[in-house]
């Protein structure tokens, strides 16, 4: 190869958004990662449900709907100050980017709280059976996710208050805001089948 | 943007370009590394270091087996042996090994100066490191596991292994599948958006296709280990019921998750291979690849009917009959990709000029010792014979021969191709012969008989069996041939070691192959690639024509990378990448420390994560030391292209 030809990539942007940036596949890693354990939790949620004749077995009542059907609000209503702080990540529009985080963490220290109802309404306890064990596995999986995305969120929005301020900062914005999407759209599947399937299978 | 170009790029560019990417030096520095080249060649060391250690004590069990009624190694601490032998070879050899030849050489071979997340590779190491001595320390604290590799319960449940050794299997499990966990979504978004202009998706090499794949398995195999052993240690530690039949568990629910994870784990080991394979072939053949595009699609298919087999280790269960023959035919559909690979093999070799140096007679060795492990396995996915010789050594036969054959034979021939690329020094073509005999010998020697010992009813995991049985004078062959096997790795290690001291020089391409890992020195700059190359062709260096354009405008004085698109490989934008962290190291401690802490009390996960937190929030935290003052603002302008804005100009080629 003599060397007489070149491609200049000087003028290009230094970052770019949603599937461009290299952040959104490594976010959609994560999601697929977790989605897949979150589907075979279930999976074995109902593989445990094929090997008994009443469910739940042994005359447990099932989880109690109103905090879990609470916090699915909550979760939901969380996703409006999720997209407005996406947008104004993609807007790199640091004022409204604040704003909307701020937001996104309120609604987040709202429903790590009232998961601590949820838990406390499942009425059974892990070690009862391996319905108890399943149906704590589920709603403890979940819960780790919303715990480490309202942390990460938070670090983010402290970070994007004091500085220093950059432009692949605003990118982080809105992949945060992405796996937001996956922690809260995966509840639904999730709520479904915690306080939904004893009932209606 | 193609103009003629004016000037070579000055000297003091060049060395501000190699001090940027180069790695900081002293213990702390070393500790700091972020360099994919630095990483993966840690990587395979280690790797190999645990390959040595996982022979060695399969070297013990064919010592204890050498003859009948020994009582060399009792029965507590051969269940130990064979555990953590295992253990090694699945979770800390082969699959390790594999991604770390991905971490060293995918990011050559897409002619990209760095991979993708570089600091989570650094994390990934760490972990993966921590997690083998982890293993060991315990195994020599008498803590071994010796639940065997897949811990069924109830034999790993509390009731029938009080005491901490399933613990120490299960946790090893997050430990390695965090780490590959890491290298597959780096190694994905490298291929995926860092491959240099002009490499589209079908100009993609295929030993670079193998890790991609590769990578998407790990993605969605891992994860079912992951819950299982999670599940097993909550079943040990706080009384849970998953695998528990008295209180509505099930432990077959246990081989279903194993499994499902398990059969794919055997593909995440051959294909990785088998791209191997293809690579040693094209360059060896003179010629490029036949049936490049049946080729992509076979691995493409293996890894989504590996997805569809892994019942077929369960047919000892009592399944439905239905199920039974459904898993037999996807068992056996599954080698019709794998055919289509070996036919393309065949009619590259048949239609090229072979020439037979070392790593070419690895692949020779290959096909042998693959062949006869895919019969094997035919036979097996029938449930008749399938109940018969289950837990036999037929099995252990069938499944050395399609994992040494399908990996280490690849692989050898890997370290002989690629050692010149990494050390800048040749591997000795006259030991390499020898190494390459002693090893295919021995291992035909060691595994064949067992074939036969398997037929004639000899289970696999017993630590002794009676001289009435007559498998002594098999068992004694197995042995010696596991002694030759031995000799060829440790003349593997003399030709290492001499080579790295006195080996011949190596020329930037010695086999002169068509891959761009070739097209920058031995072993490669800092910086990957002085001038990075663009390509026009599947085989660059066969290919491209004489003025293929160069790469330049991209940034000496920052870790500057270029991005490009999914599809076609356009360029599309640059990002500037971290620098040297020590936090993915601390990471990593704290991270086995939070592991560790968790088998004795399910508080360590609570308190155990709070460090956890502290260092990951010290590695996303940015560092700006010298900037040129205070400066608390820096947007000025916003240069980041919108969602829906078109890519900025950079030219097609």
């Amino acid at each position: 190869m003599s060397e007489s030809r070149t491609l200049d990539v000087g003028s290009l942007p230094p970052g770019a958004f949603g599937s461009r940036s290299l952040m959104w596949w490594g976010t959609i890693g994560l999601v697929l990662i977790e989605g897949t354990v979150f589907a075979l939790a279930i999976a074995a949620y109902f593989y445990f449900r094929t090997r008994m004749a009443v469910w739940p077995p042994d005359g447990v009542a099932p989880p109690d709907l109103f905090w879990g059907t609470i916090n699915t609000l909550v979760l939901l209503a969380s996703l409006v100050p999720n997209e407005l702080a996406k947008r104004a990540g993609e807007h790199v529009d640091l004022r409204r980017v604040r704003l909307w985080m701020v937001v996104c963490l309120a609604f987040g220290i709202a429903f790590n709280a009232v998961r601590v109802y949820e838990f406390a309404h499942l009425n059974v306890m892990w070690d009862h059976d391996a319905y108890g064990s399943i149906v704590w596995v589920l709603l403890g999986l979940h819960t780790t996710h919303i715990i480490t995305d309202f942390l990460d969120t938070a670090i983010l929005a402290v970070l994007m208050f004091v500085g220093p301020i950059e432009e692949k900062r605003f990118v982080d914005v809105e992949e945060n805001a992405a796996y937001w999407y996956f922690v809260v759209l995966a509840w639904v599947p999730m709520y479904g089948v915690i306080y939904w399937a004893p009932r209606l299978i | 943007m193609k103009r003629p170009l004016e000037l070579p790029h000055a000297a003091e560019d060049v060395a501000m370009l190699e001090a940027t990417w180069a790695e900081p030096s002293g213990f702390i520095g070393w500790l700091s590394h972020v360099d994919h080249k630095s990483i993966g060649r840690r990587y395979l060391v280690t790797a190999f270091v645990y390959f040595l250690i996982g022979g060695a004590l399969a070297a013990l069990m064919r010592l204890q087996l050498s003859r009948p009624d020994s009582g060399l190694i009792g029965p507590d601490l051969y269940n130990q042996i064979f555990t953590t032998h295992g253990t090694t070879m699945m979770f800390l050899f082969a699959v390790p090994v594999m991604q770390a030849l991905g971490i060293y050489f995918v990011p050559l071979m897409v002619g990209a100066r760095s991979i993708a997340f570089p600091r989570l590779i650094a994390f990934s190491y760490w972990m993966f490191l921590f997690g083998g001595i982890f293993l060991y320390v315990s195994f020599l604290l008498n803590a071994g596991p010796d639940v065997g590799w897949f811990a069924y319960p109830p034999l790993s449940e509390t009731l029938y292994a009080p005491s901490r050794r399933a613990d120490v299997w299960a946790q090893l499990i997050t430990f390695t599948e965090v780490a590959s966990l890491a290298t597959a979504v780096s190694l994905i978004t490298t291929v995926f958006k860092m491959r240099t202009p002009g490499m589209t998706l079908n100009r993609i090499p295929l030993f670079v296709w193998a890790e991609v794949v590769t990578s998407f398995m790990v993605l969605f195999a891992m994860p079912a280990v992951m819950l299982a052993s999670t599940a097993l240690i909550l079943d040990r530690l706080v009384n849970t019921h998953f695998f528990d039949v008295e209180h509505a568990g099930d432990a077959l629910l246990w081989q279903h998750l194993f499994w499902f994870f398990g059969h794919p784990e055997v593909y995440i080991i051959f294909i990785p291979g088998s791209g191997l394979v293809s690579m040693i072939i094209t360059t060896f053949s003179r010629r490029r690849m036949f049936g490049y595009l049946a080729v992509v699609l076979s691995l493409v298919s293996t890894a989504f009917m590996g997805f569809g087999l892994w019942v077929h280790h369960m047919f000892a269960t009592g399944l439905p009959q239905l199920g039974e023959s459904f898993f037999t035919a996807a068992s056996i559909m599954i080698a019709i990709p794998t055919g289509i690979q070996i036919f393309c093999w065949i009619a590259t070799m048949w239609s090229g000029r072979i020439e037979v140096k070392t790593p070419m007679l690895w692949v020779l060795g290959f096909f042998a010792i693959f062949v006869c492990g895919g019969l094997t396995g035919v036979m097996l996915a029938a449930v008749p014979l399938n109940t018969q010789l289950h837990d036999t050594f037929f099995v252990v036969a069938h499944l050395h021969y399609v994992l040494l054959g399908g990996a280490i034979f690849p692989l050898f021939g890997a370290y002989y191709y690629w050692f010149p690329k990494i050390t800048g020094r040749m591997l000795s073509e006259r030991l390499g012969r020898w190494v390459f005999g002693c090893f295919f010998a021995g291992f035909n020697l060691t595994f064949f008989p067992m074939h036969v010992l398997g037929l004639h009813g000899m289970p696999r995991r017993i630590y002794t069996y009676s001289g009435t049985m007559g498998w002594g004078t098999l068992n004694m062959t197995a042995s010696l041939g596991a002694l030759l096997m031995g000799c060829g790795v440790i003349l593997f290690i003399v030709d290492a070691l001499m080579a790295l001291r006195a080996g011949d020089l190596a020329t930037d391409n010695p086999w002169g192959a068509g891959t761009l890992e070739w097209a920058t020195s031995c072993p490669p700059p800092n910086s990957n690639f002085i001038r990075p190359p663009t390509v026009a062709g599947r085989d660059p260096l066969w290919d491209n024509p004489p003025d293929q354009p160069v790469i330049v405008g991209l940034r000496a004085d920052v870790r500057d990378v270029l991005v490009t698109h999914v599809l076609d490989a356009e360029p599309d934008h640059r990002v500037e990448f971290p620098e040297p962290s020590i936090w993915p190291f601390l990471t990593g401690l704290a991270t086995t420390a939070m592991f560790i802490w968790s088998i004795f009390t399910p508080w360590g996960v609570v308190y155990g994560a709070l460090p956890v937190f502290v260092a990951m929030v010290g590695w996303f935290w940015p560092s700006r030391p010298d900037e040129g003052g205070t400066q608390p603002w820096p947007i000025r302008h916003r240069t980041l292209p919108r969602p829906n804005e078109a890519p900025a100009p950079g030219g097609a080629i």
